[in-house]
Parts: structure tokens; sequence; C-alpha cells
């Protein structure tokens, strides 16, 4: 398989908002999304989404706590996409809102099965990641240079794997 | 004022965290029409950093941006909460748990993440180097092969009724049962728990 049409393929499935007009967001505009995020660090702080614990709660099945957030997470987005969807809600700049389609392939097998195993290891996707690291665990640093690494190997070697 | 940062210090509740976690899907599209993500970010510090001319690091990575502002926000998030609103109690586990995890050979239970593992002097351990080096490989791996993490596939895809999320979730779920029930006890031993 070509390289370029792998690339391609990611680029629009991961970057969903690639050919839409959003010149000029430079600057200022850009600390708005620090201050979603900042919102969004402090709820996976207090919610203790971040800790390790919480996660193996989860893969043993011992507690619902992970499924209640991750579910009503969910169904929150949804609600609020179909609304967004069903009165064609614009941007604040007022273009209409465009969300890329996910292409299934074979990667979300393969790889969403090496995450799995990541996630019960490190007991953190990467956004838990950024923010145990905030909280203090400064080791989880290396944590997250490695997960930038092993994105990197992923780069160097998406062509030939399986897809 | 002091009230509600008593308020505030307590964890929350699901039902509470869940919610707003939902709501950032529709805040990020309606500030800028973005499609919430995080594990992209991992990408676009390759890009930005060490492209080394690899097609799949060849993007505009400007126009994503955004997207490490984010990211950078999430961990002021953390430094925030630990700083003024941290919760004076320990973090409270289910018991089962705690048992499950004493029989592998855990012992405090105290902080947020195990520290007998995740604090710098276990890190050039063969513990170490598995719960930090290997586990945050296989996060960053598998995150871009699956092309998304919890909040892009779990959350966001999902919520936008994509089926190929779904089933990157499910695999995402059975890569952590197989590693908890299967893996970590033989793992954990040979580490030196």
């Amino acid at each position: 398989m070509l390289i370029k049409e792998i690339d391609q393929r990611e680029i629009e499935k991961n970057n969903g908002s690639k050919d839409k007009v959003k010149q000029g967001e430079s600057g200022l505009a850009l600390l708005k999304y620090l201050f979603v995020g900042l919102f969004f660090g402090i709820i996976f702080v207090k919610a203790e989404i971040i800790s390790w614990f919480r996660i193996q709660e989860m893969f043993r099945f011992q507690s619902f706590y992970m499924y209640g957030v991750i579910g009503s997470a969910i169904l929150v987005g949804m609600l609020s996409i179909q609304i967004i969807k069903r009165f064609s809600i614009k941007t604040i700049n007022g273009e209409p809102i465009q969300i890329k389609d996910k292409k299934f392939n074979k990667g979300q097998i393969y790889g969403g099965f090496i995450f799995g195993l990541g996630w019960a290891v490190t007991g953190a996707c990467p956004g838990p990641l950024f923010a145990q690291i905030g909280t203090g665990f400064t080791v989880v640093f290396v944590s997250l240079v490695s997960a930038v690494a092993g994105t990197w190997v992923y780069g160097r070697f998406a062509a030939s794997l399986p897809k | 004022m002091n009230e509600f940062l008593n308020w505030v210090s307590q964890p929350w509740p699901w039902y509470i965290a869940g919610p707003m976690i939902g709501l950032t899907v529709p805040i990020l599209l309606i500030i800028g029409n973005r499609s919430f993500g995080i594990s992209s970010s991992l990408r676009h510090v390759c890009a930005v950093c060490v492209p080394a001319k690899i097609p799949f690091f060849q993007y505009n990575w400007k126009e994503e941006i955004w997207n490490l502002m984010f990211v950078t926000g999430v961990f002021l998030g953390g430094v925030v909460a630990a700083l003024f609103l941290s919760n004076p109690e320990t973090i409270v586990i289910a018991e089962s748990t705690q048992r499950d995890l004493r029989a592998l050979g855990l012992t405090d239970f105290n902080s947020l993440l195990p520290a007998e593992i995740f604090s710098w002097e276990h890190l050039l351990t063969l513990k170490g180097f598995f719960f930090m080096v290997v586990g945050g490989f296989l996060v960053g791996f598998g995150t871009r092969y699956a092309g998304g993490c919890t909040s892009g596939h779990a959350i966001m895809g999902i919520s936008n009724l994509q089926w190929p999320s779904v089933v990157a979730t499910v695999f995402f779920m059975i890569g952590g049962l197989v590693m908890t029930h299967l893996l970590l006890p033989f793992i954990m031993t040979w580490v030196g728990f």
C-alpha cells in the first residue's frame, strides 16, 4: 500500500478539521483552547480519573465509577452533537460545524488492543498522562516521552503495518 | 467562598464529572470547529520536533497547534487542582480491588498513583522500566495505530455514532482486560513484586 495513501487516510481520520477554513487562528485565539484544557484537566483530577487505581477497578469490574464517567460523557456528547446537527448550530465565527466520519481499518483492532494493554499498565490514556504530571507525579513525564516515542515508531513503520 | 472551596475539594461523583467531560465535545466544536481528541497531540509533537522526513509526520502541524494548547491546559489543570482544590482525604478504592492488588504485591493505596511504582527512584529498576517506559510506549504506539484514544474514539467517535470507534473502544477494553487479568500477575512477579 502506498505510504501516501495511508498518510492521507490518517490525516482525514485524525484531523477531522483539516480542510476547513480556520486560517488566522493564532496567538490569543488559541488561548481559548488552553482554558478548555484547563477546565478538562481539573475535572480529570477531581474525578480521580487520572488514578491508576480507578483504571484497575474498571478493568476488574469492581467499581461502576469509570463506566459511569465514560458512559455519561458519551451520552452528553451524543445529545450535544444531535442538537448541533438538528438545529444546524454554527461556530462562534459563523462557520457550519463539520465532523469527519471515522473510516474503519484494522488499525482500530490491532492498535486498539495494543493501547488497551498500555492503558492497564500506565493507568492512563494520553489525556490523564498530562494531568498526572501536573499534579506532581513528575516521573510520568518519562511515560509521556515514551508515548511520543511510540507514536514516532508507529509513524516510521506505518506503511508496513497491517491496516 | 470557603464552603465552595470545601465542596469542590471533595472528589466529584461520576454523574458530575462524566457530563462535564461530555460537554467538552460541543464546546470545542462551537468555539473552533475542533473535534475532541488528545492522542493526536503526540503526533503533532513528533511532527514539530522529529519529523525525520517520515511521510506520516509531513503535514501542516501549524493548523493543529490548538491541540497542543489544549493538552498544555490539561497539564495546567492538573497543577491547579493539586495546588488549590486537592482532596484532604486519601483516595477510596474498592475493597476487592485493594485485595487483588495486595495479592500482586502492592501495599500503598494512599495516592492517586501507587508510589511504589511511579516515582523517580524506581524509574531505573525493571519495575519502573515496565510501568513507565514500556507502558507509555504501548499507549503512544497503540493510540496512533488505532487513530485515536479514549477521547477521540470512545467519547468523540461514539458520540458521533461512528461504528469504527465502537470497534476501537471494544479492543481498548479487550487489551486492558488481557493485561490486567492474564499478563500483569506474571509481569509483576517478574519485575520484582
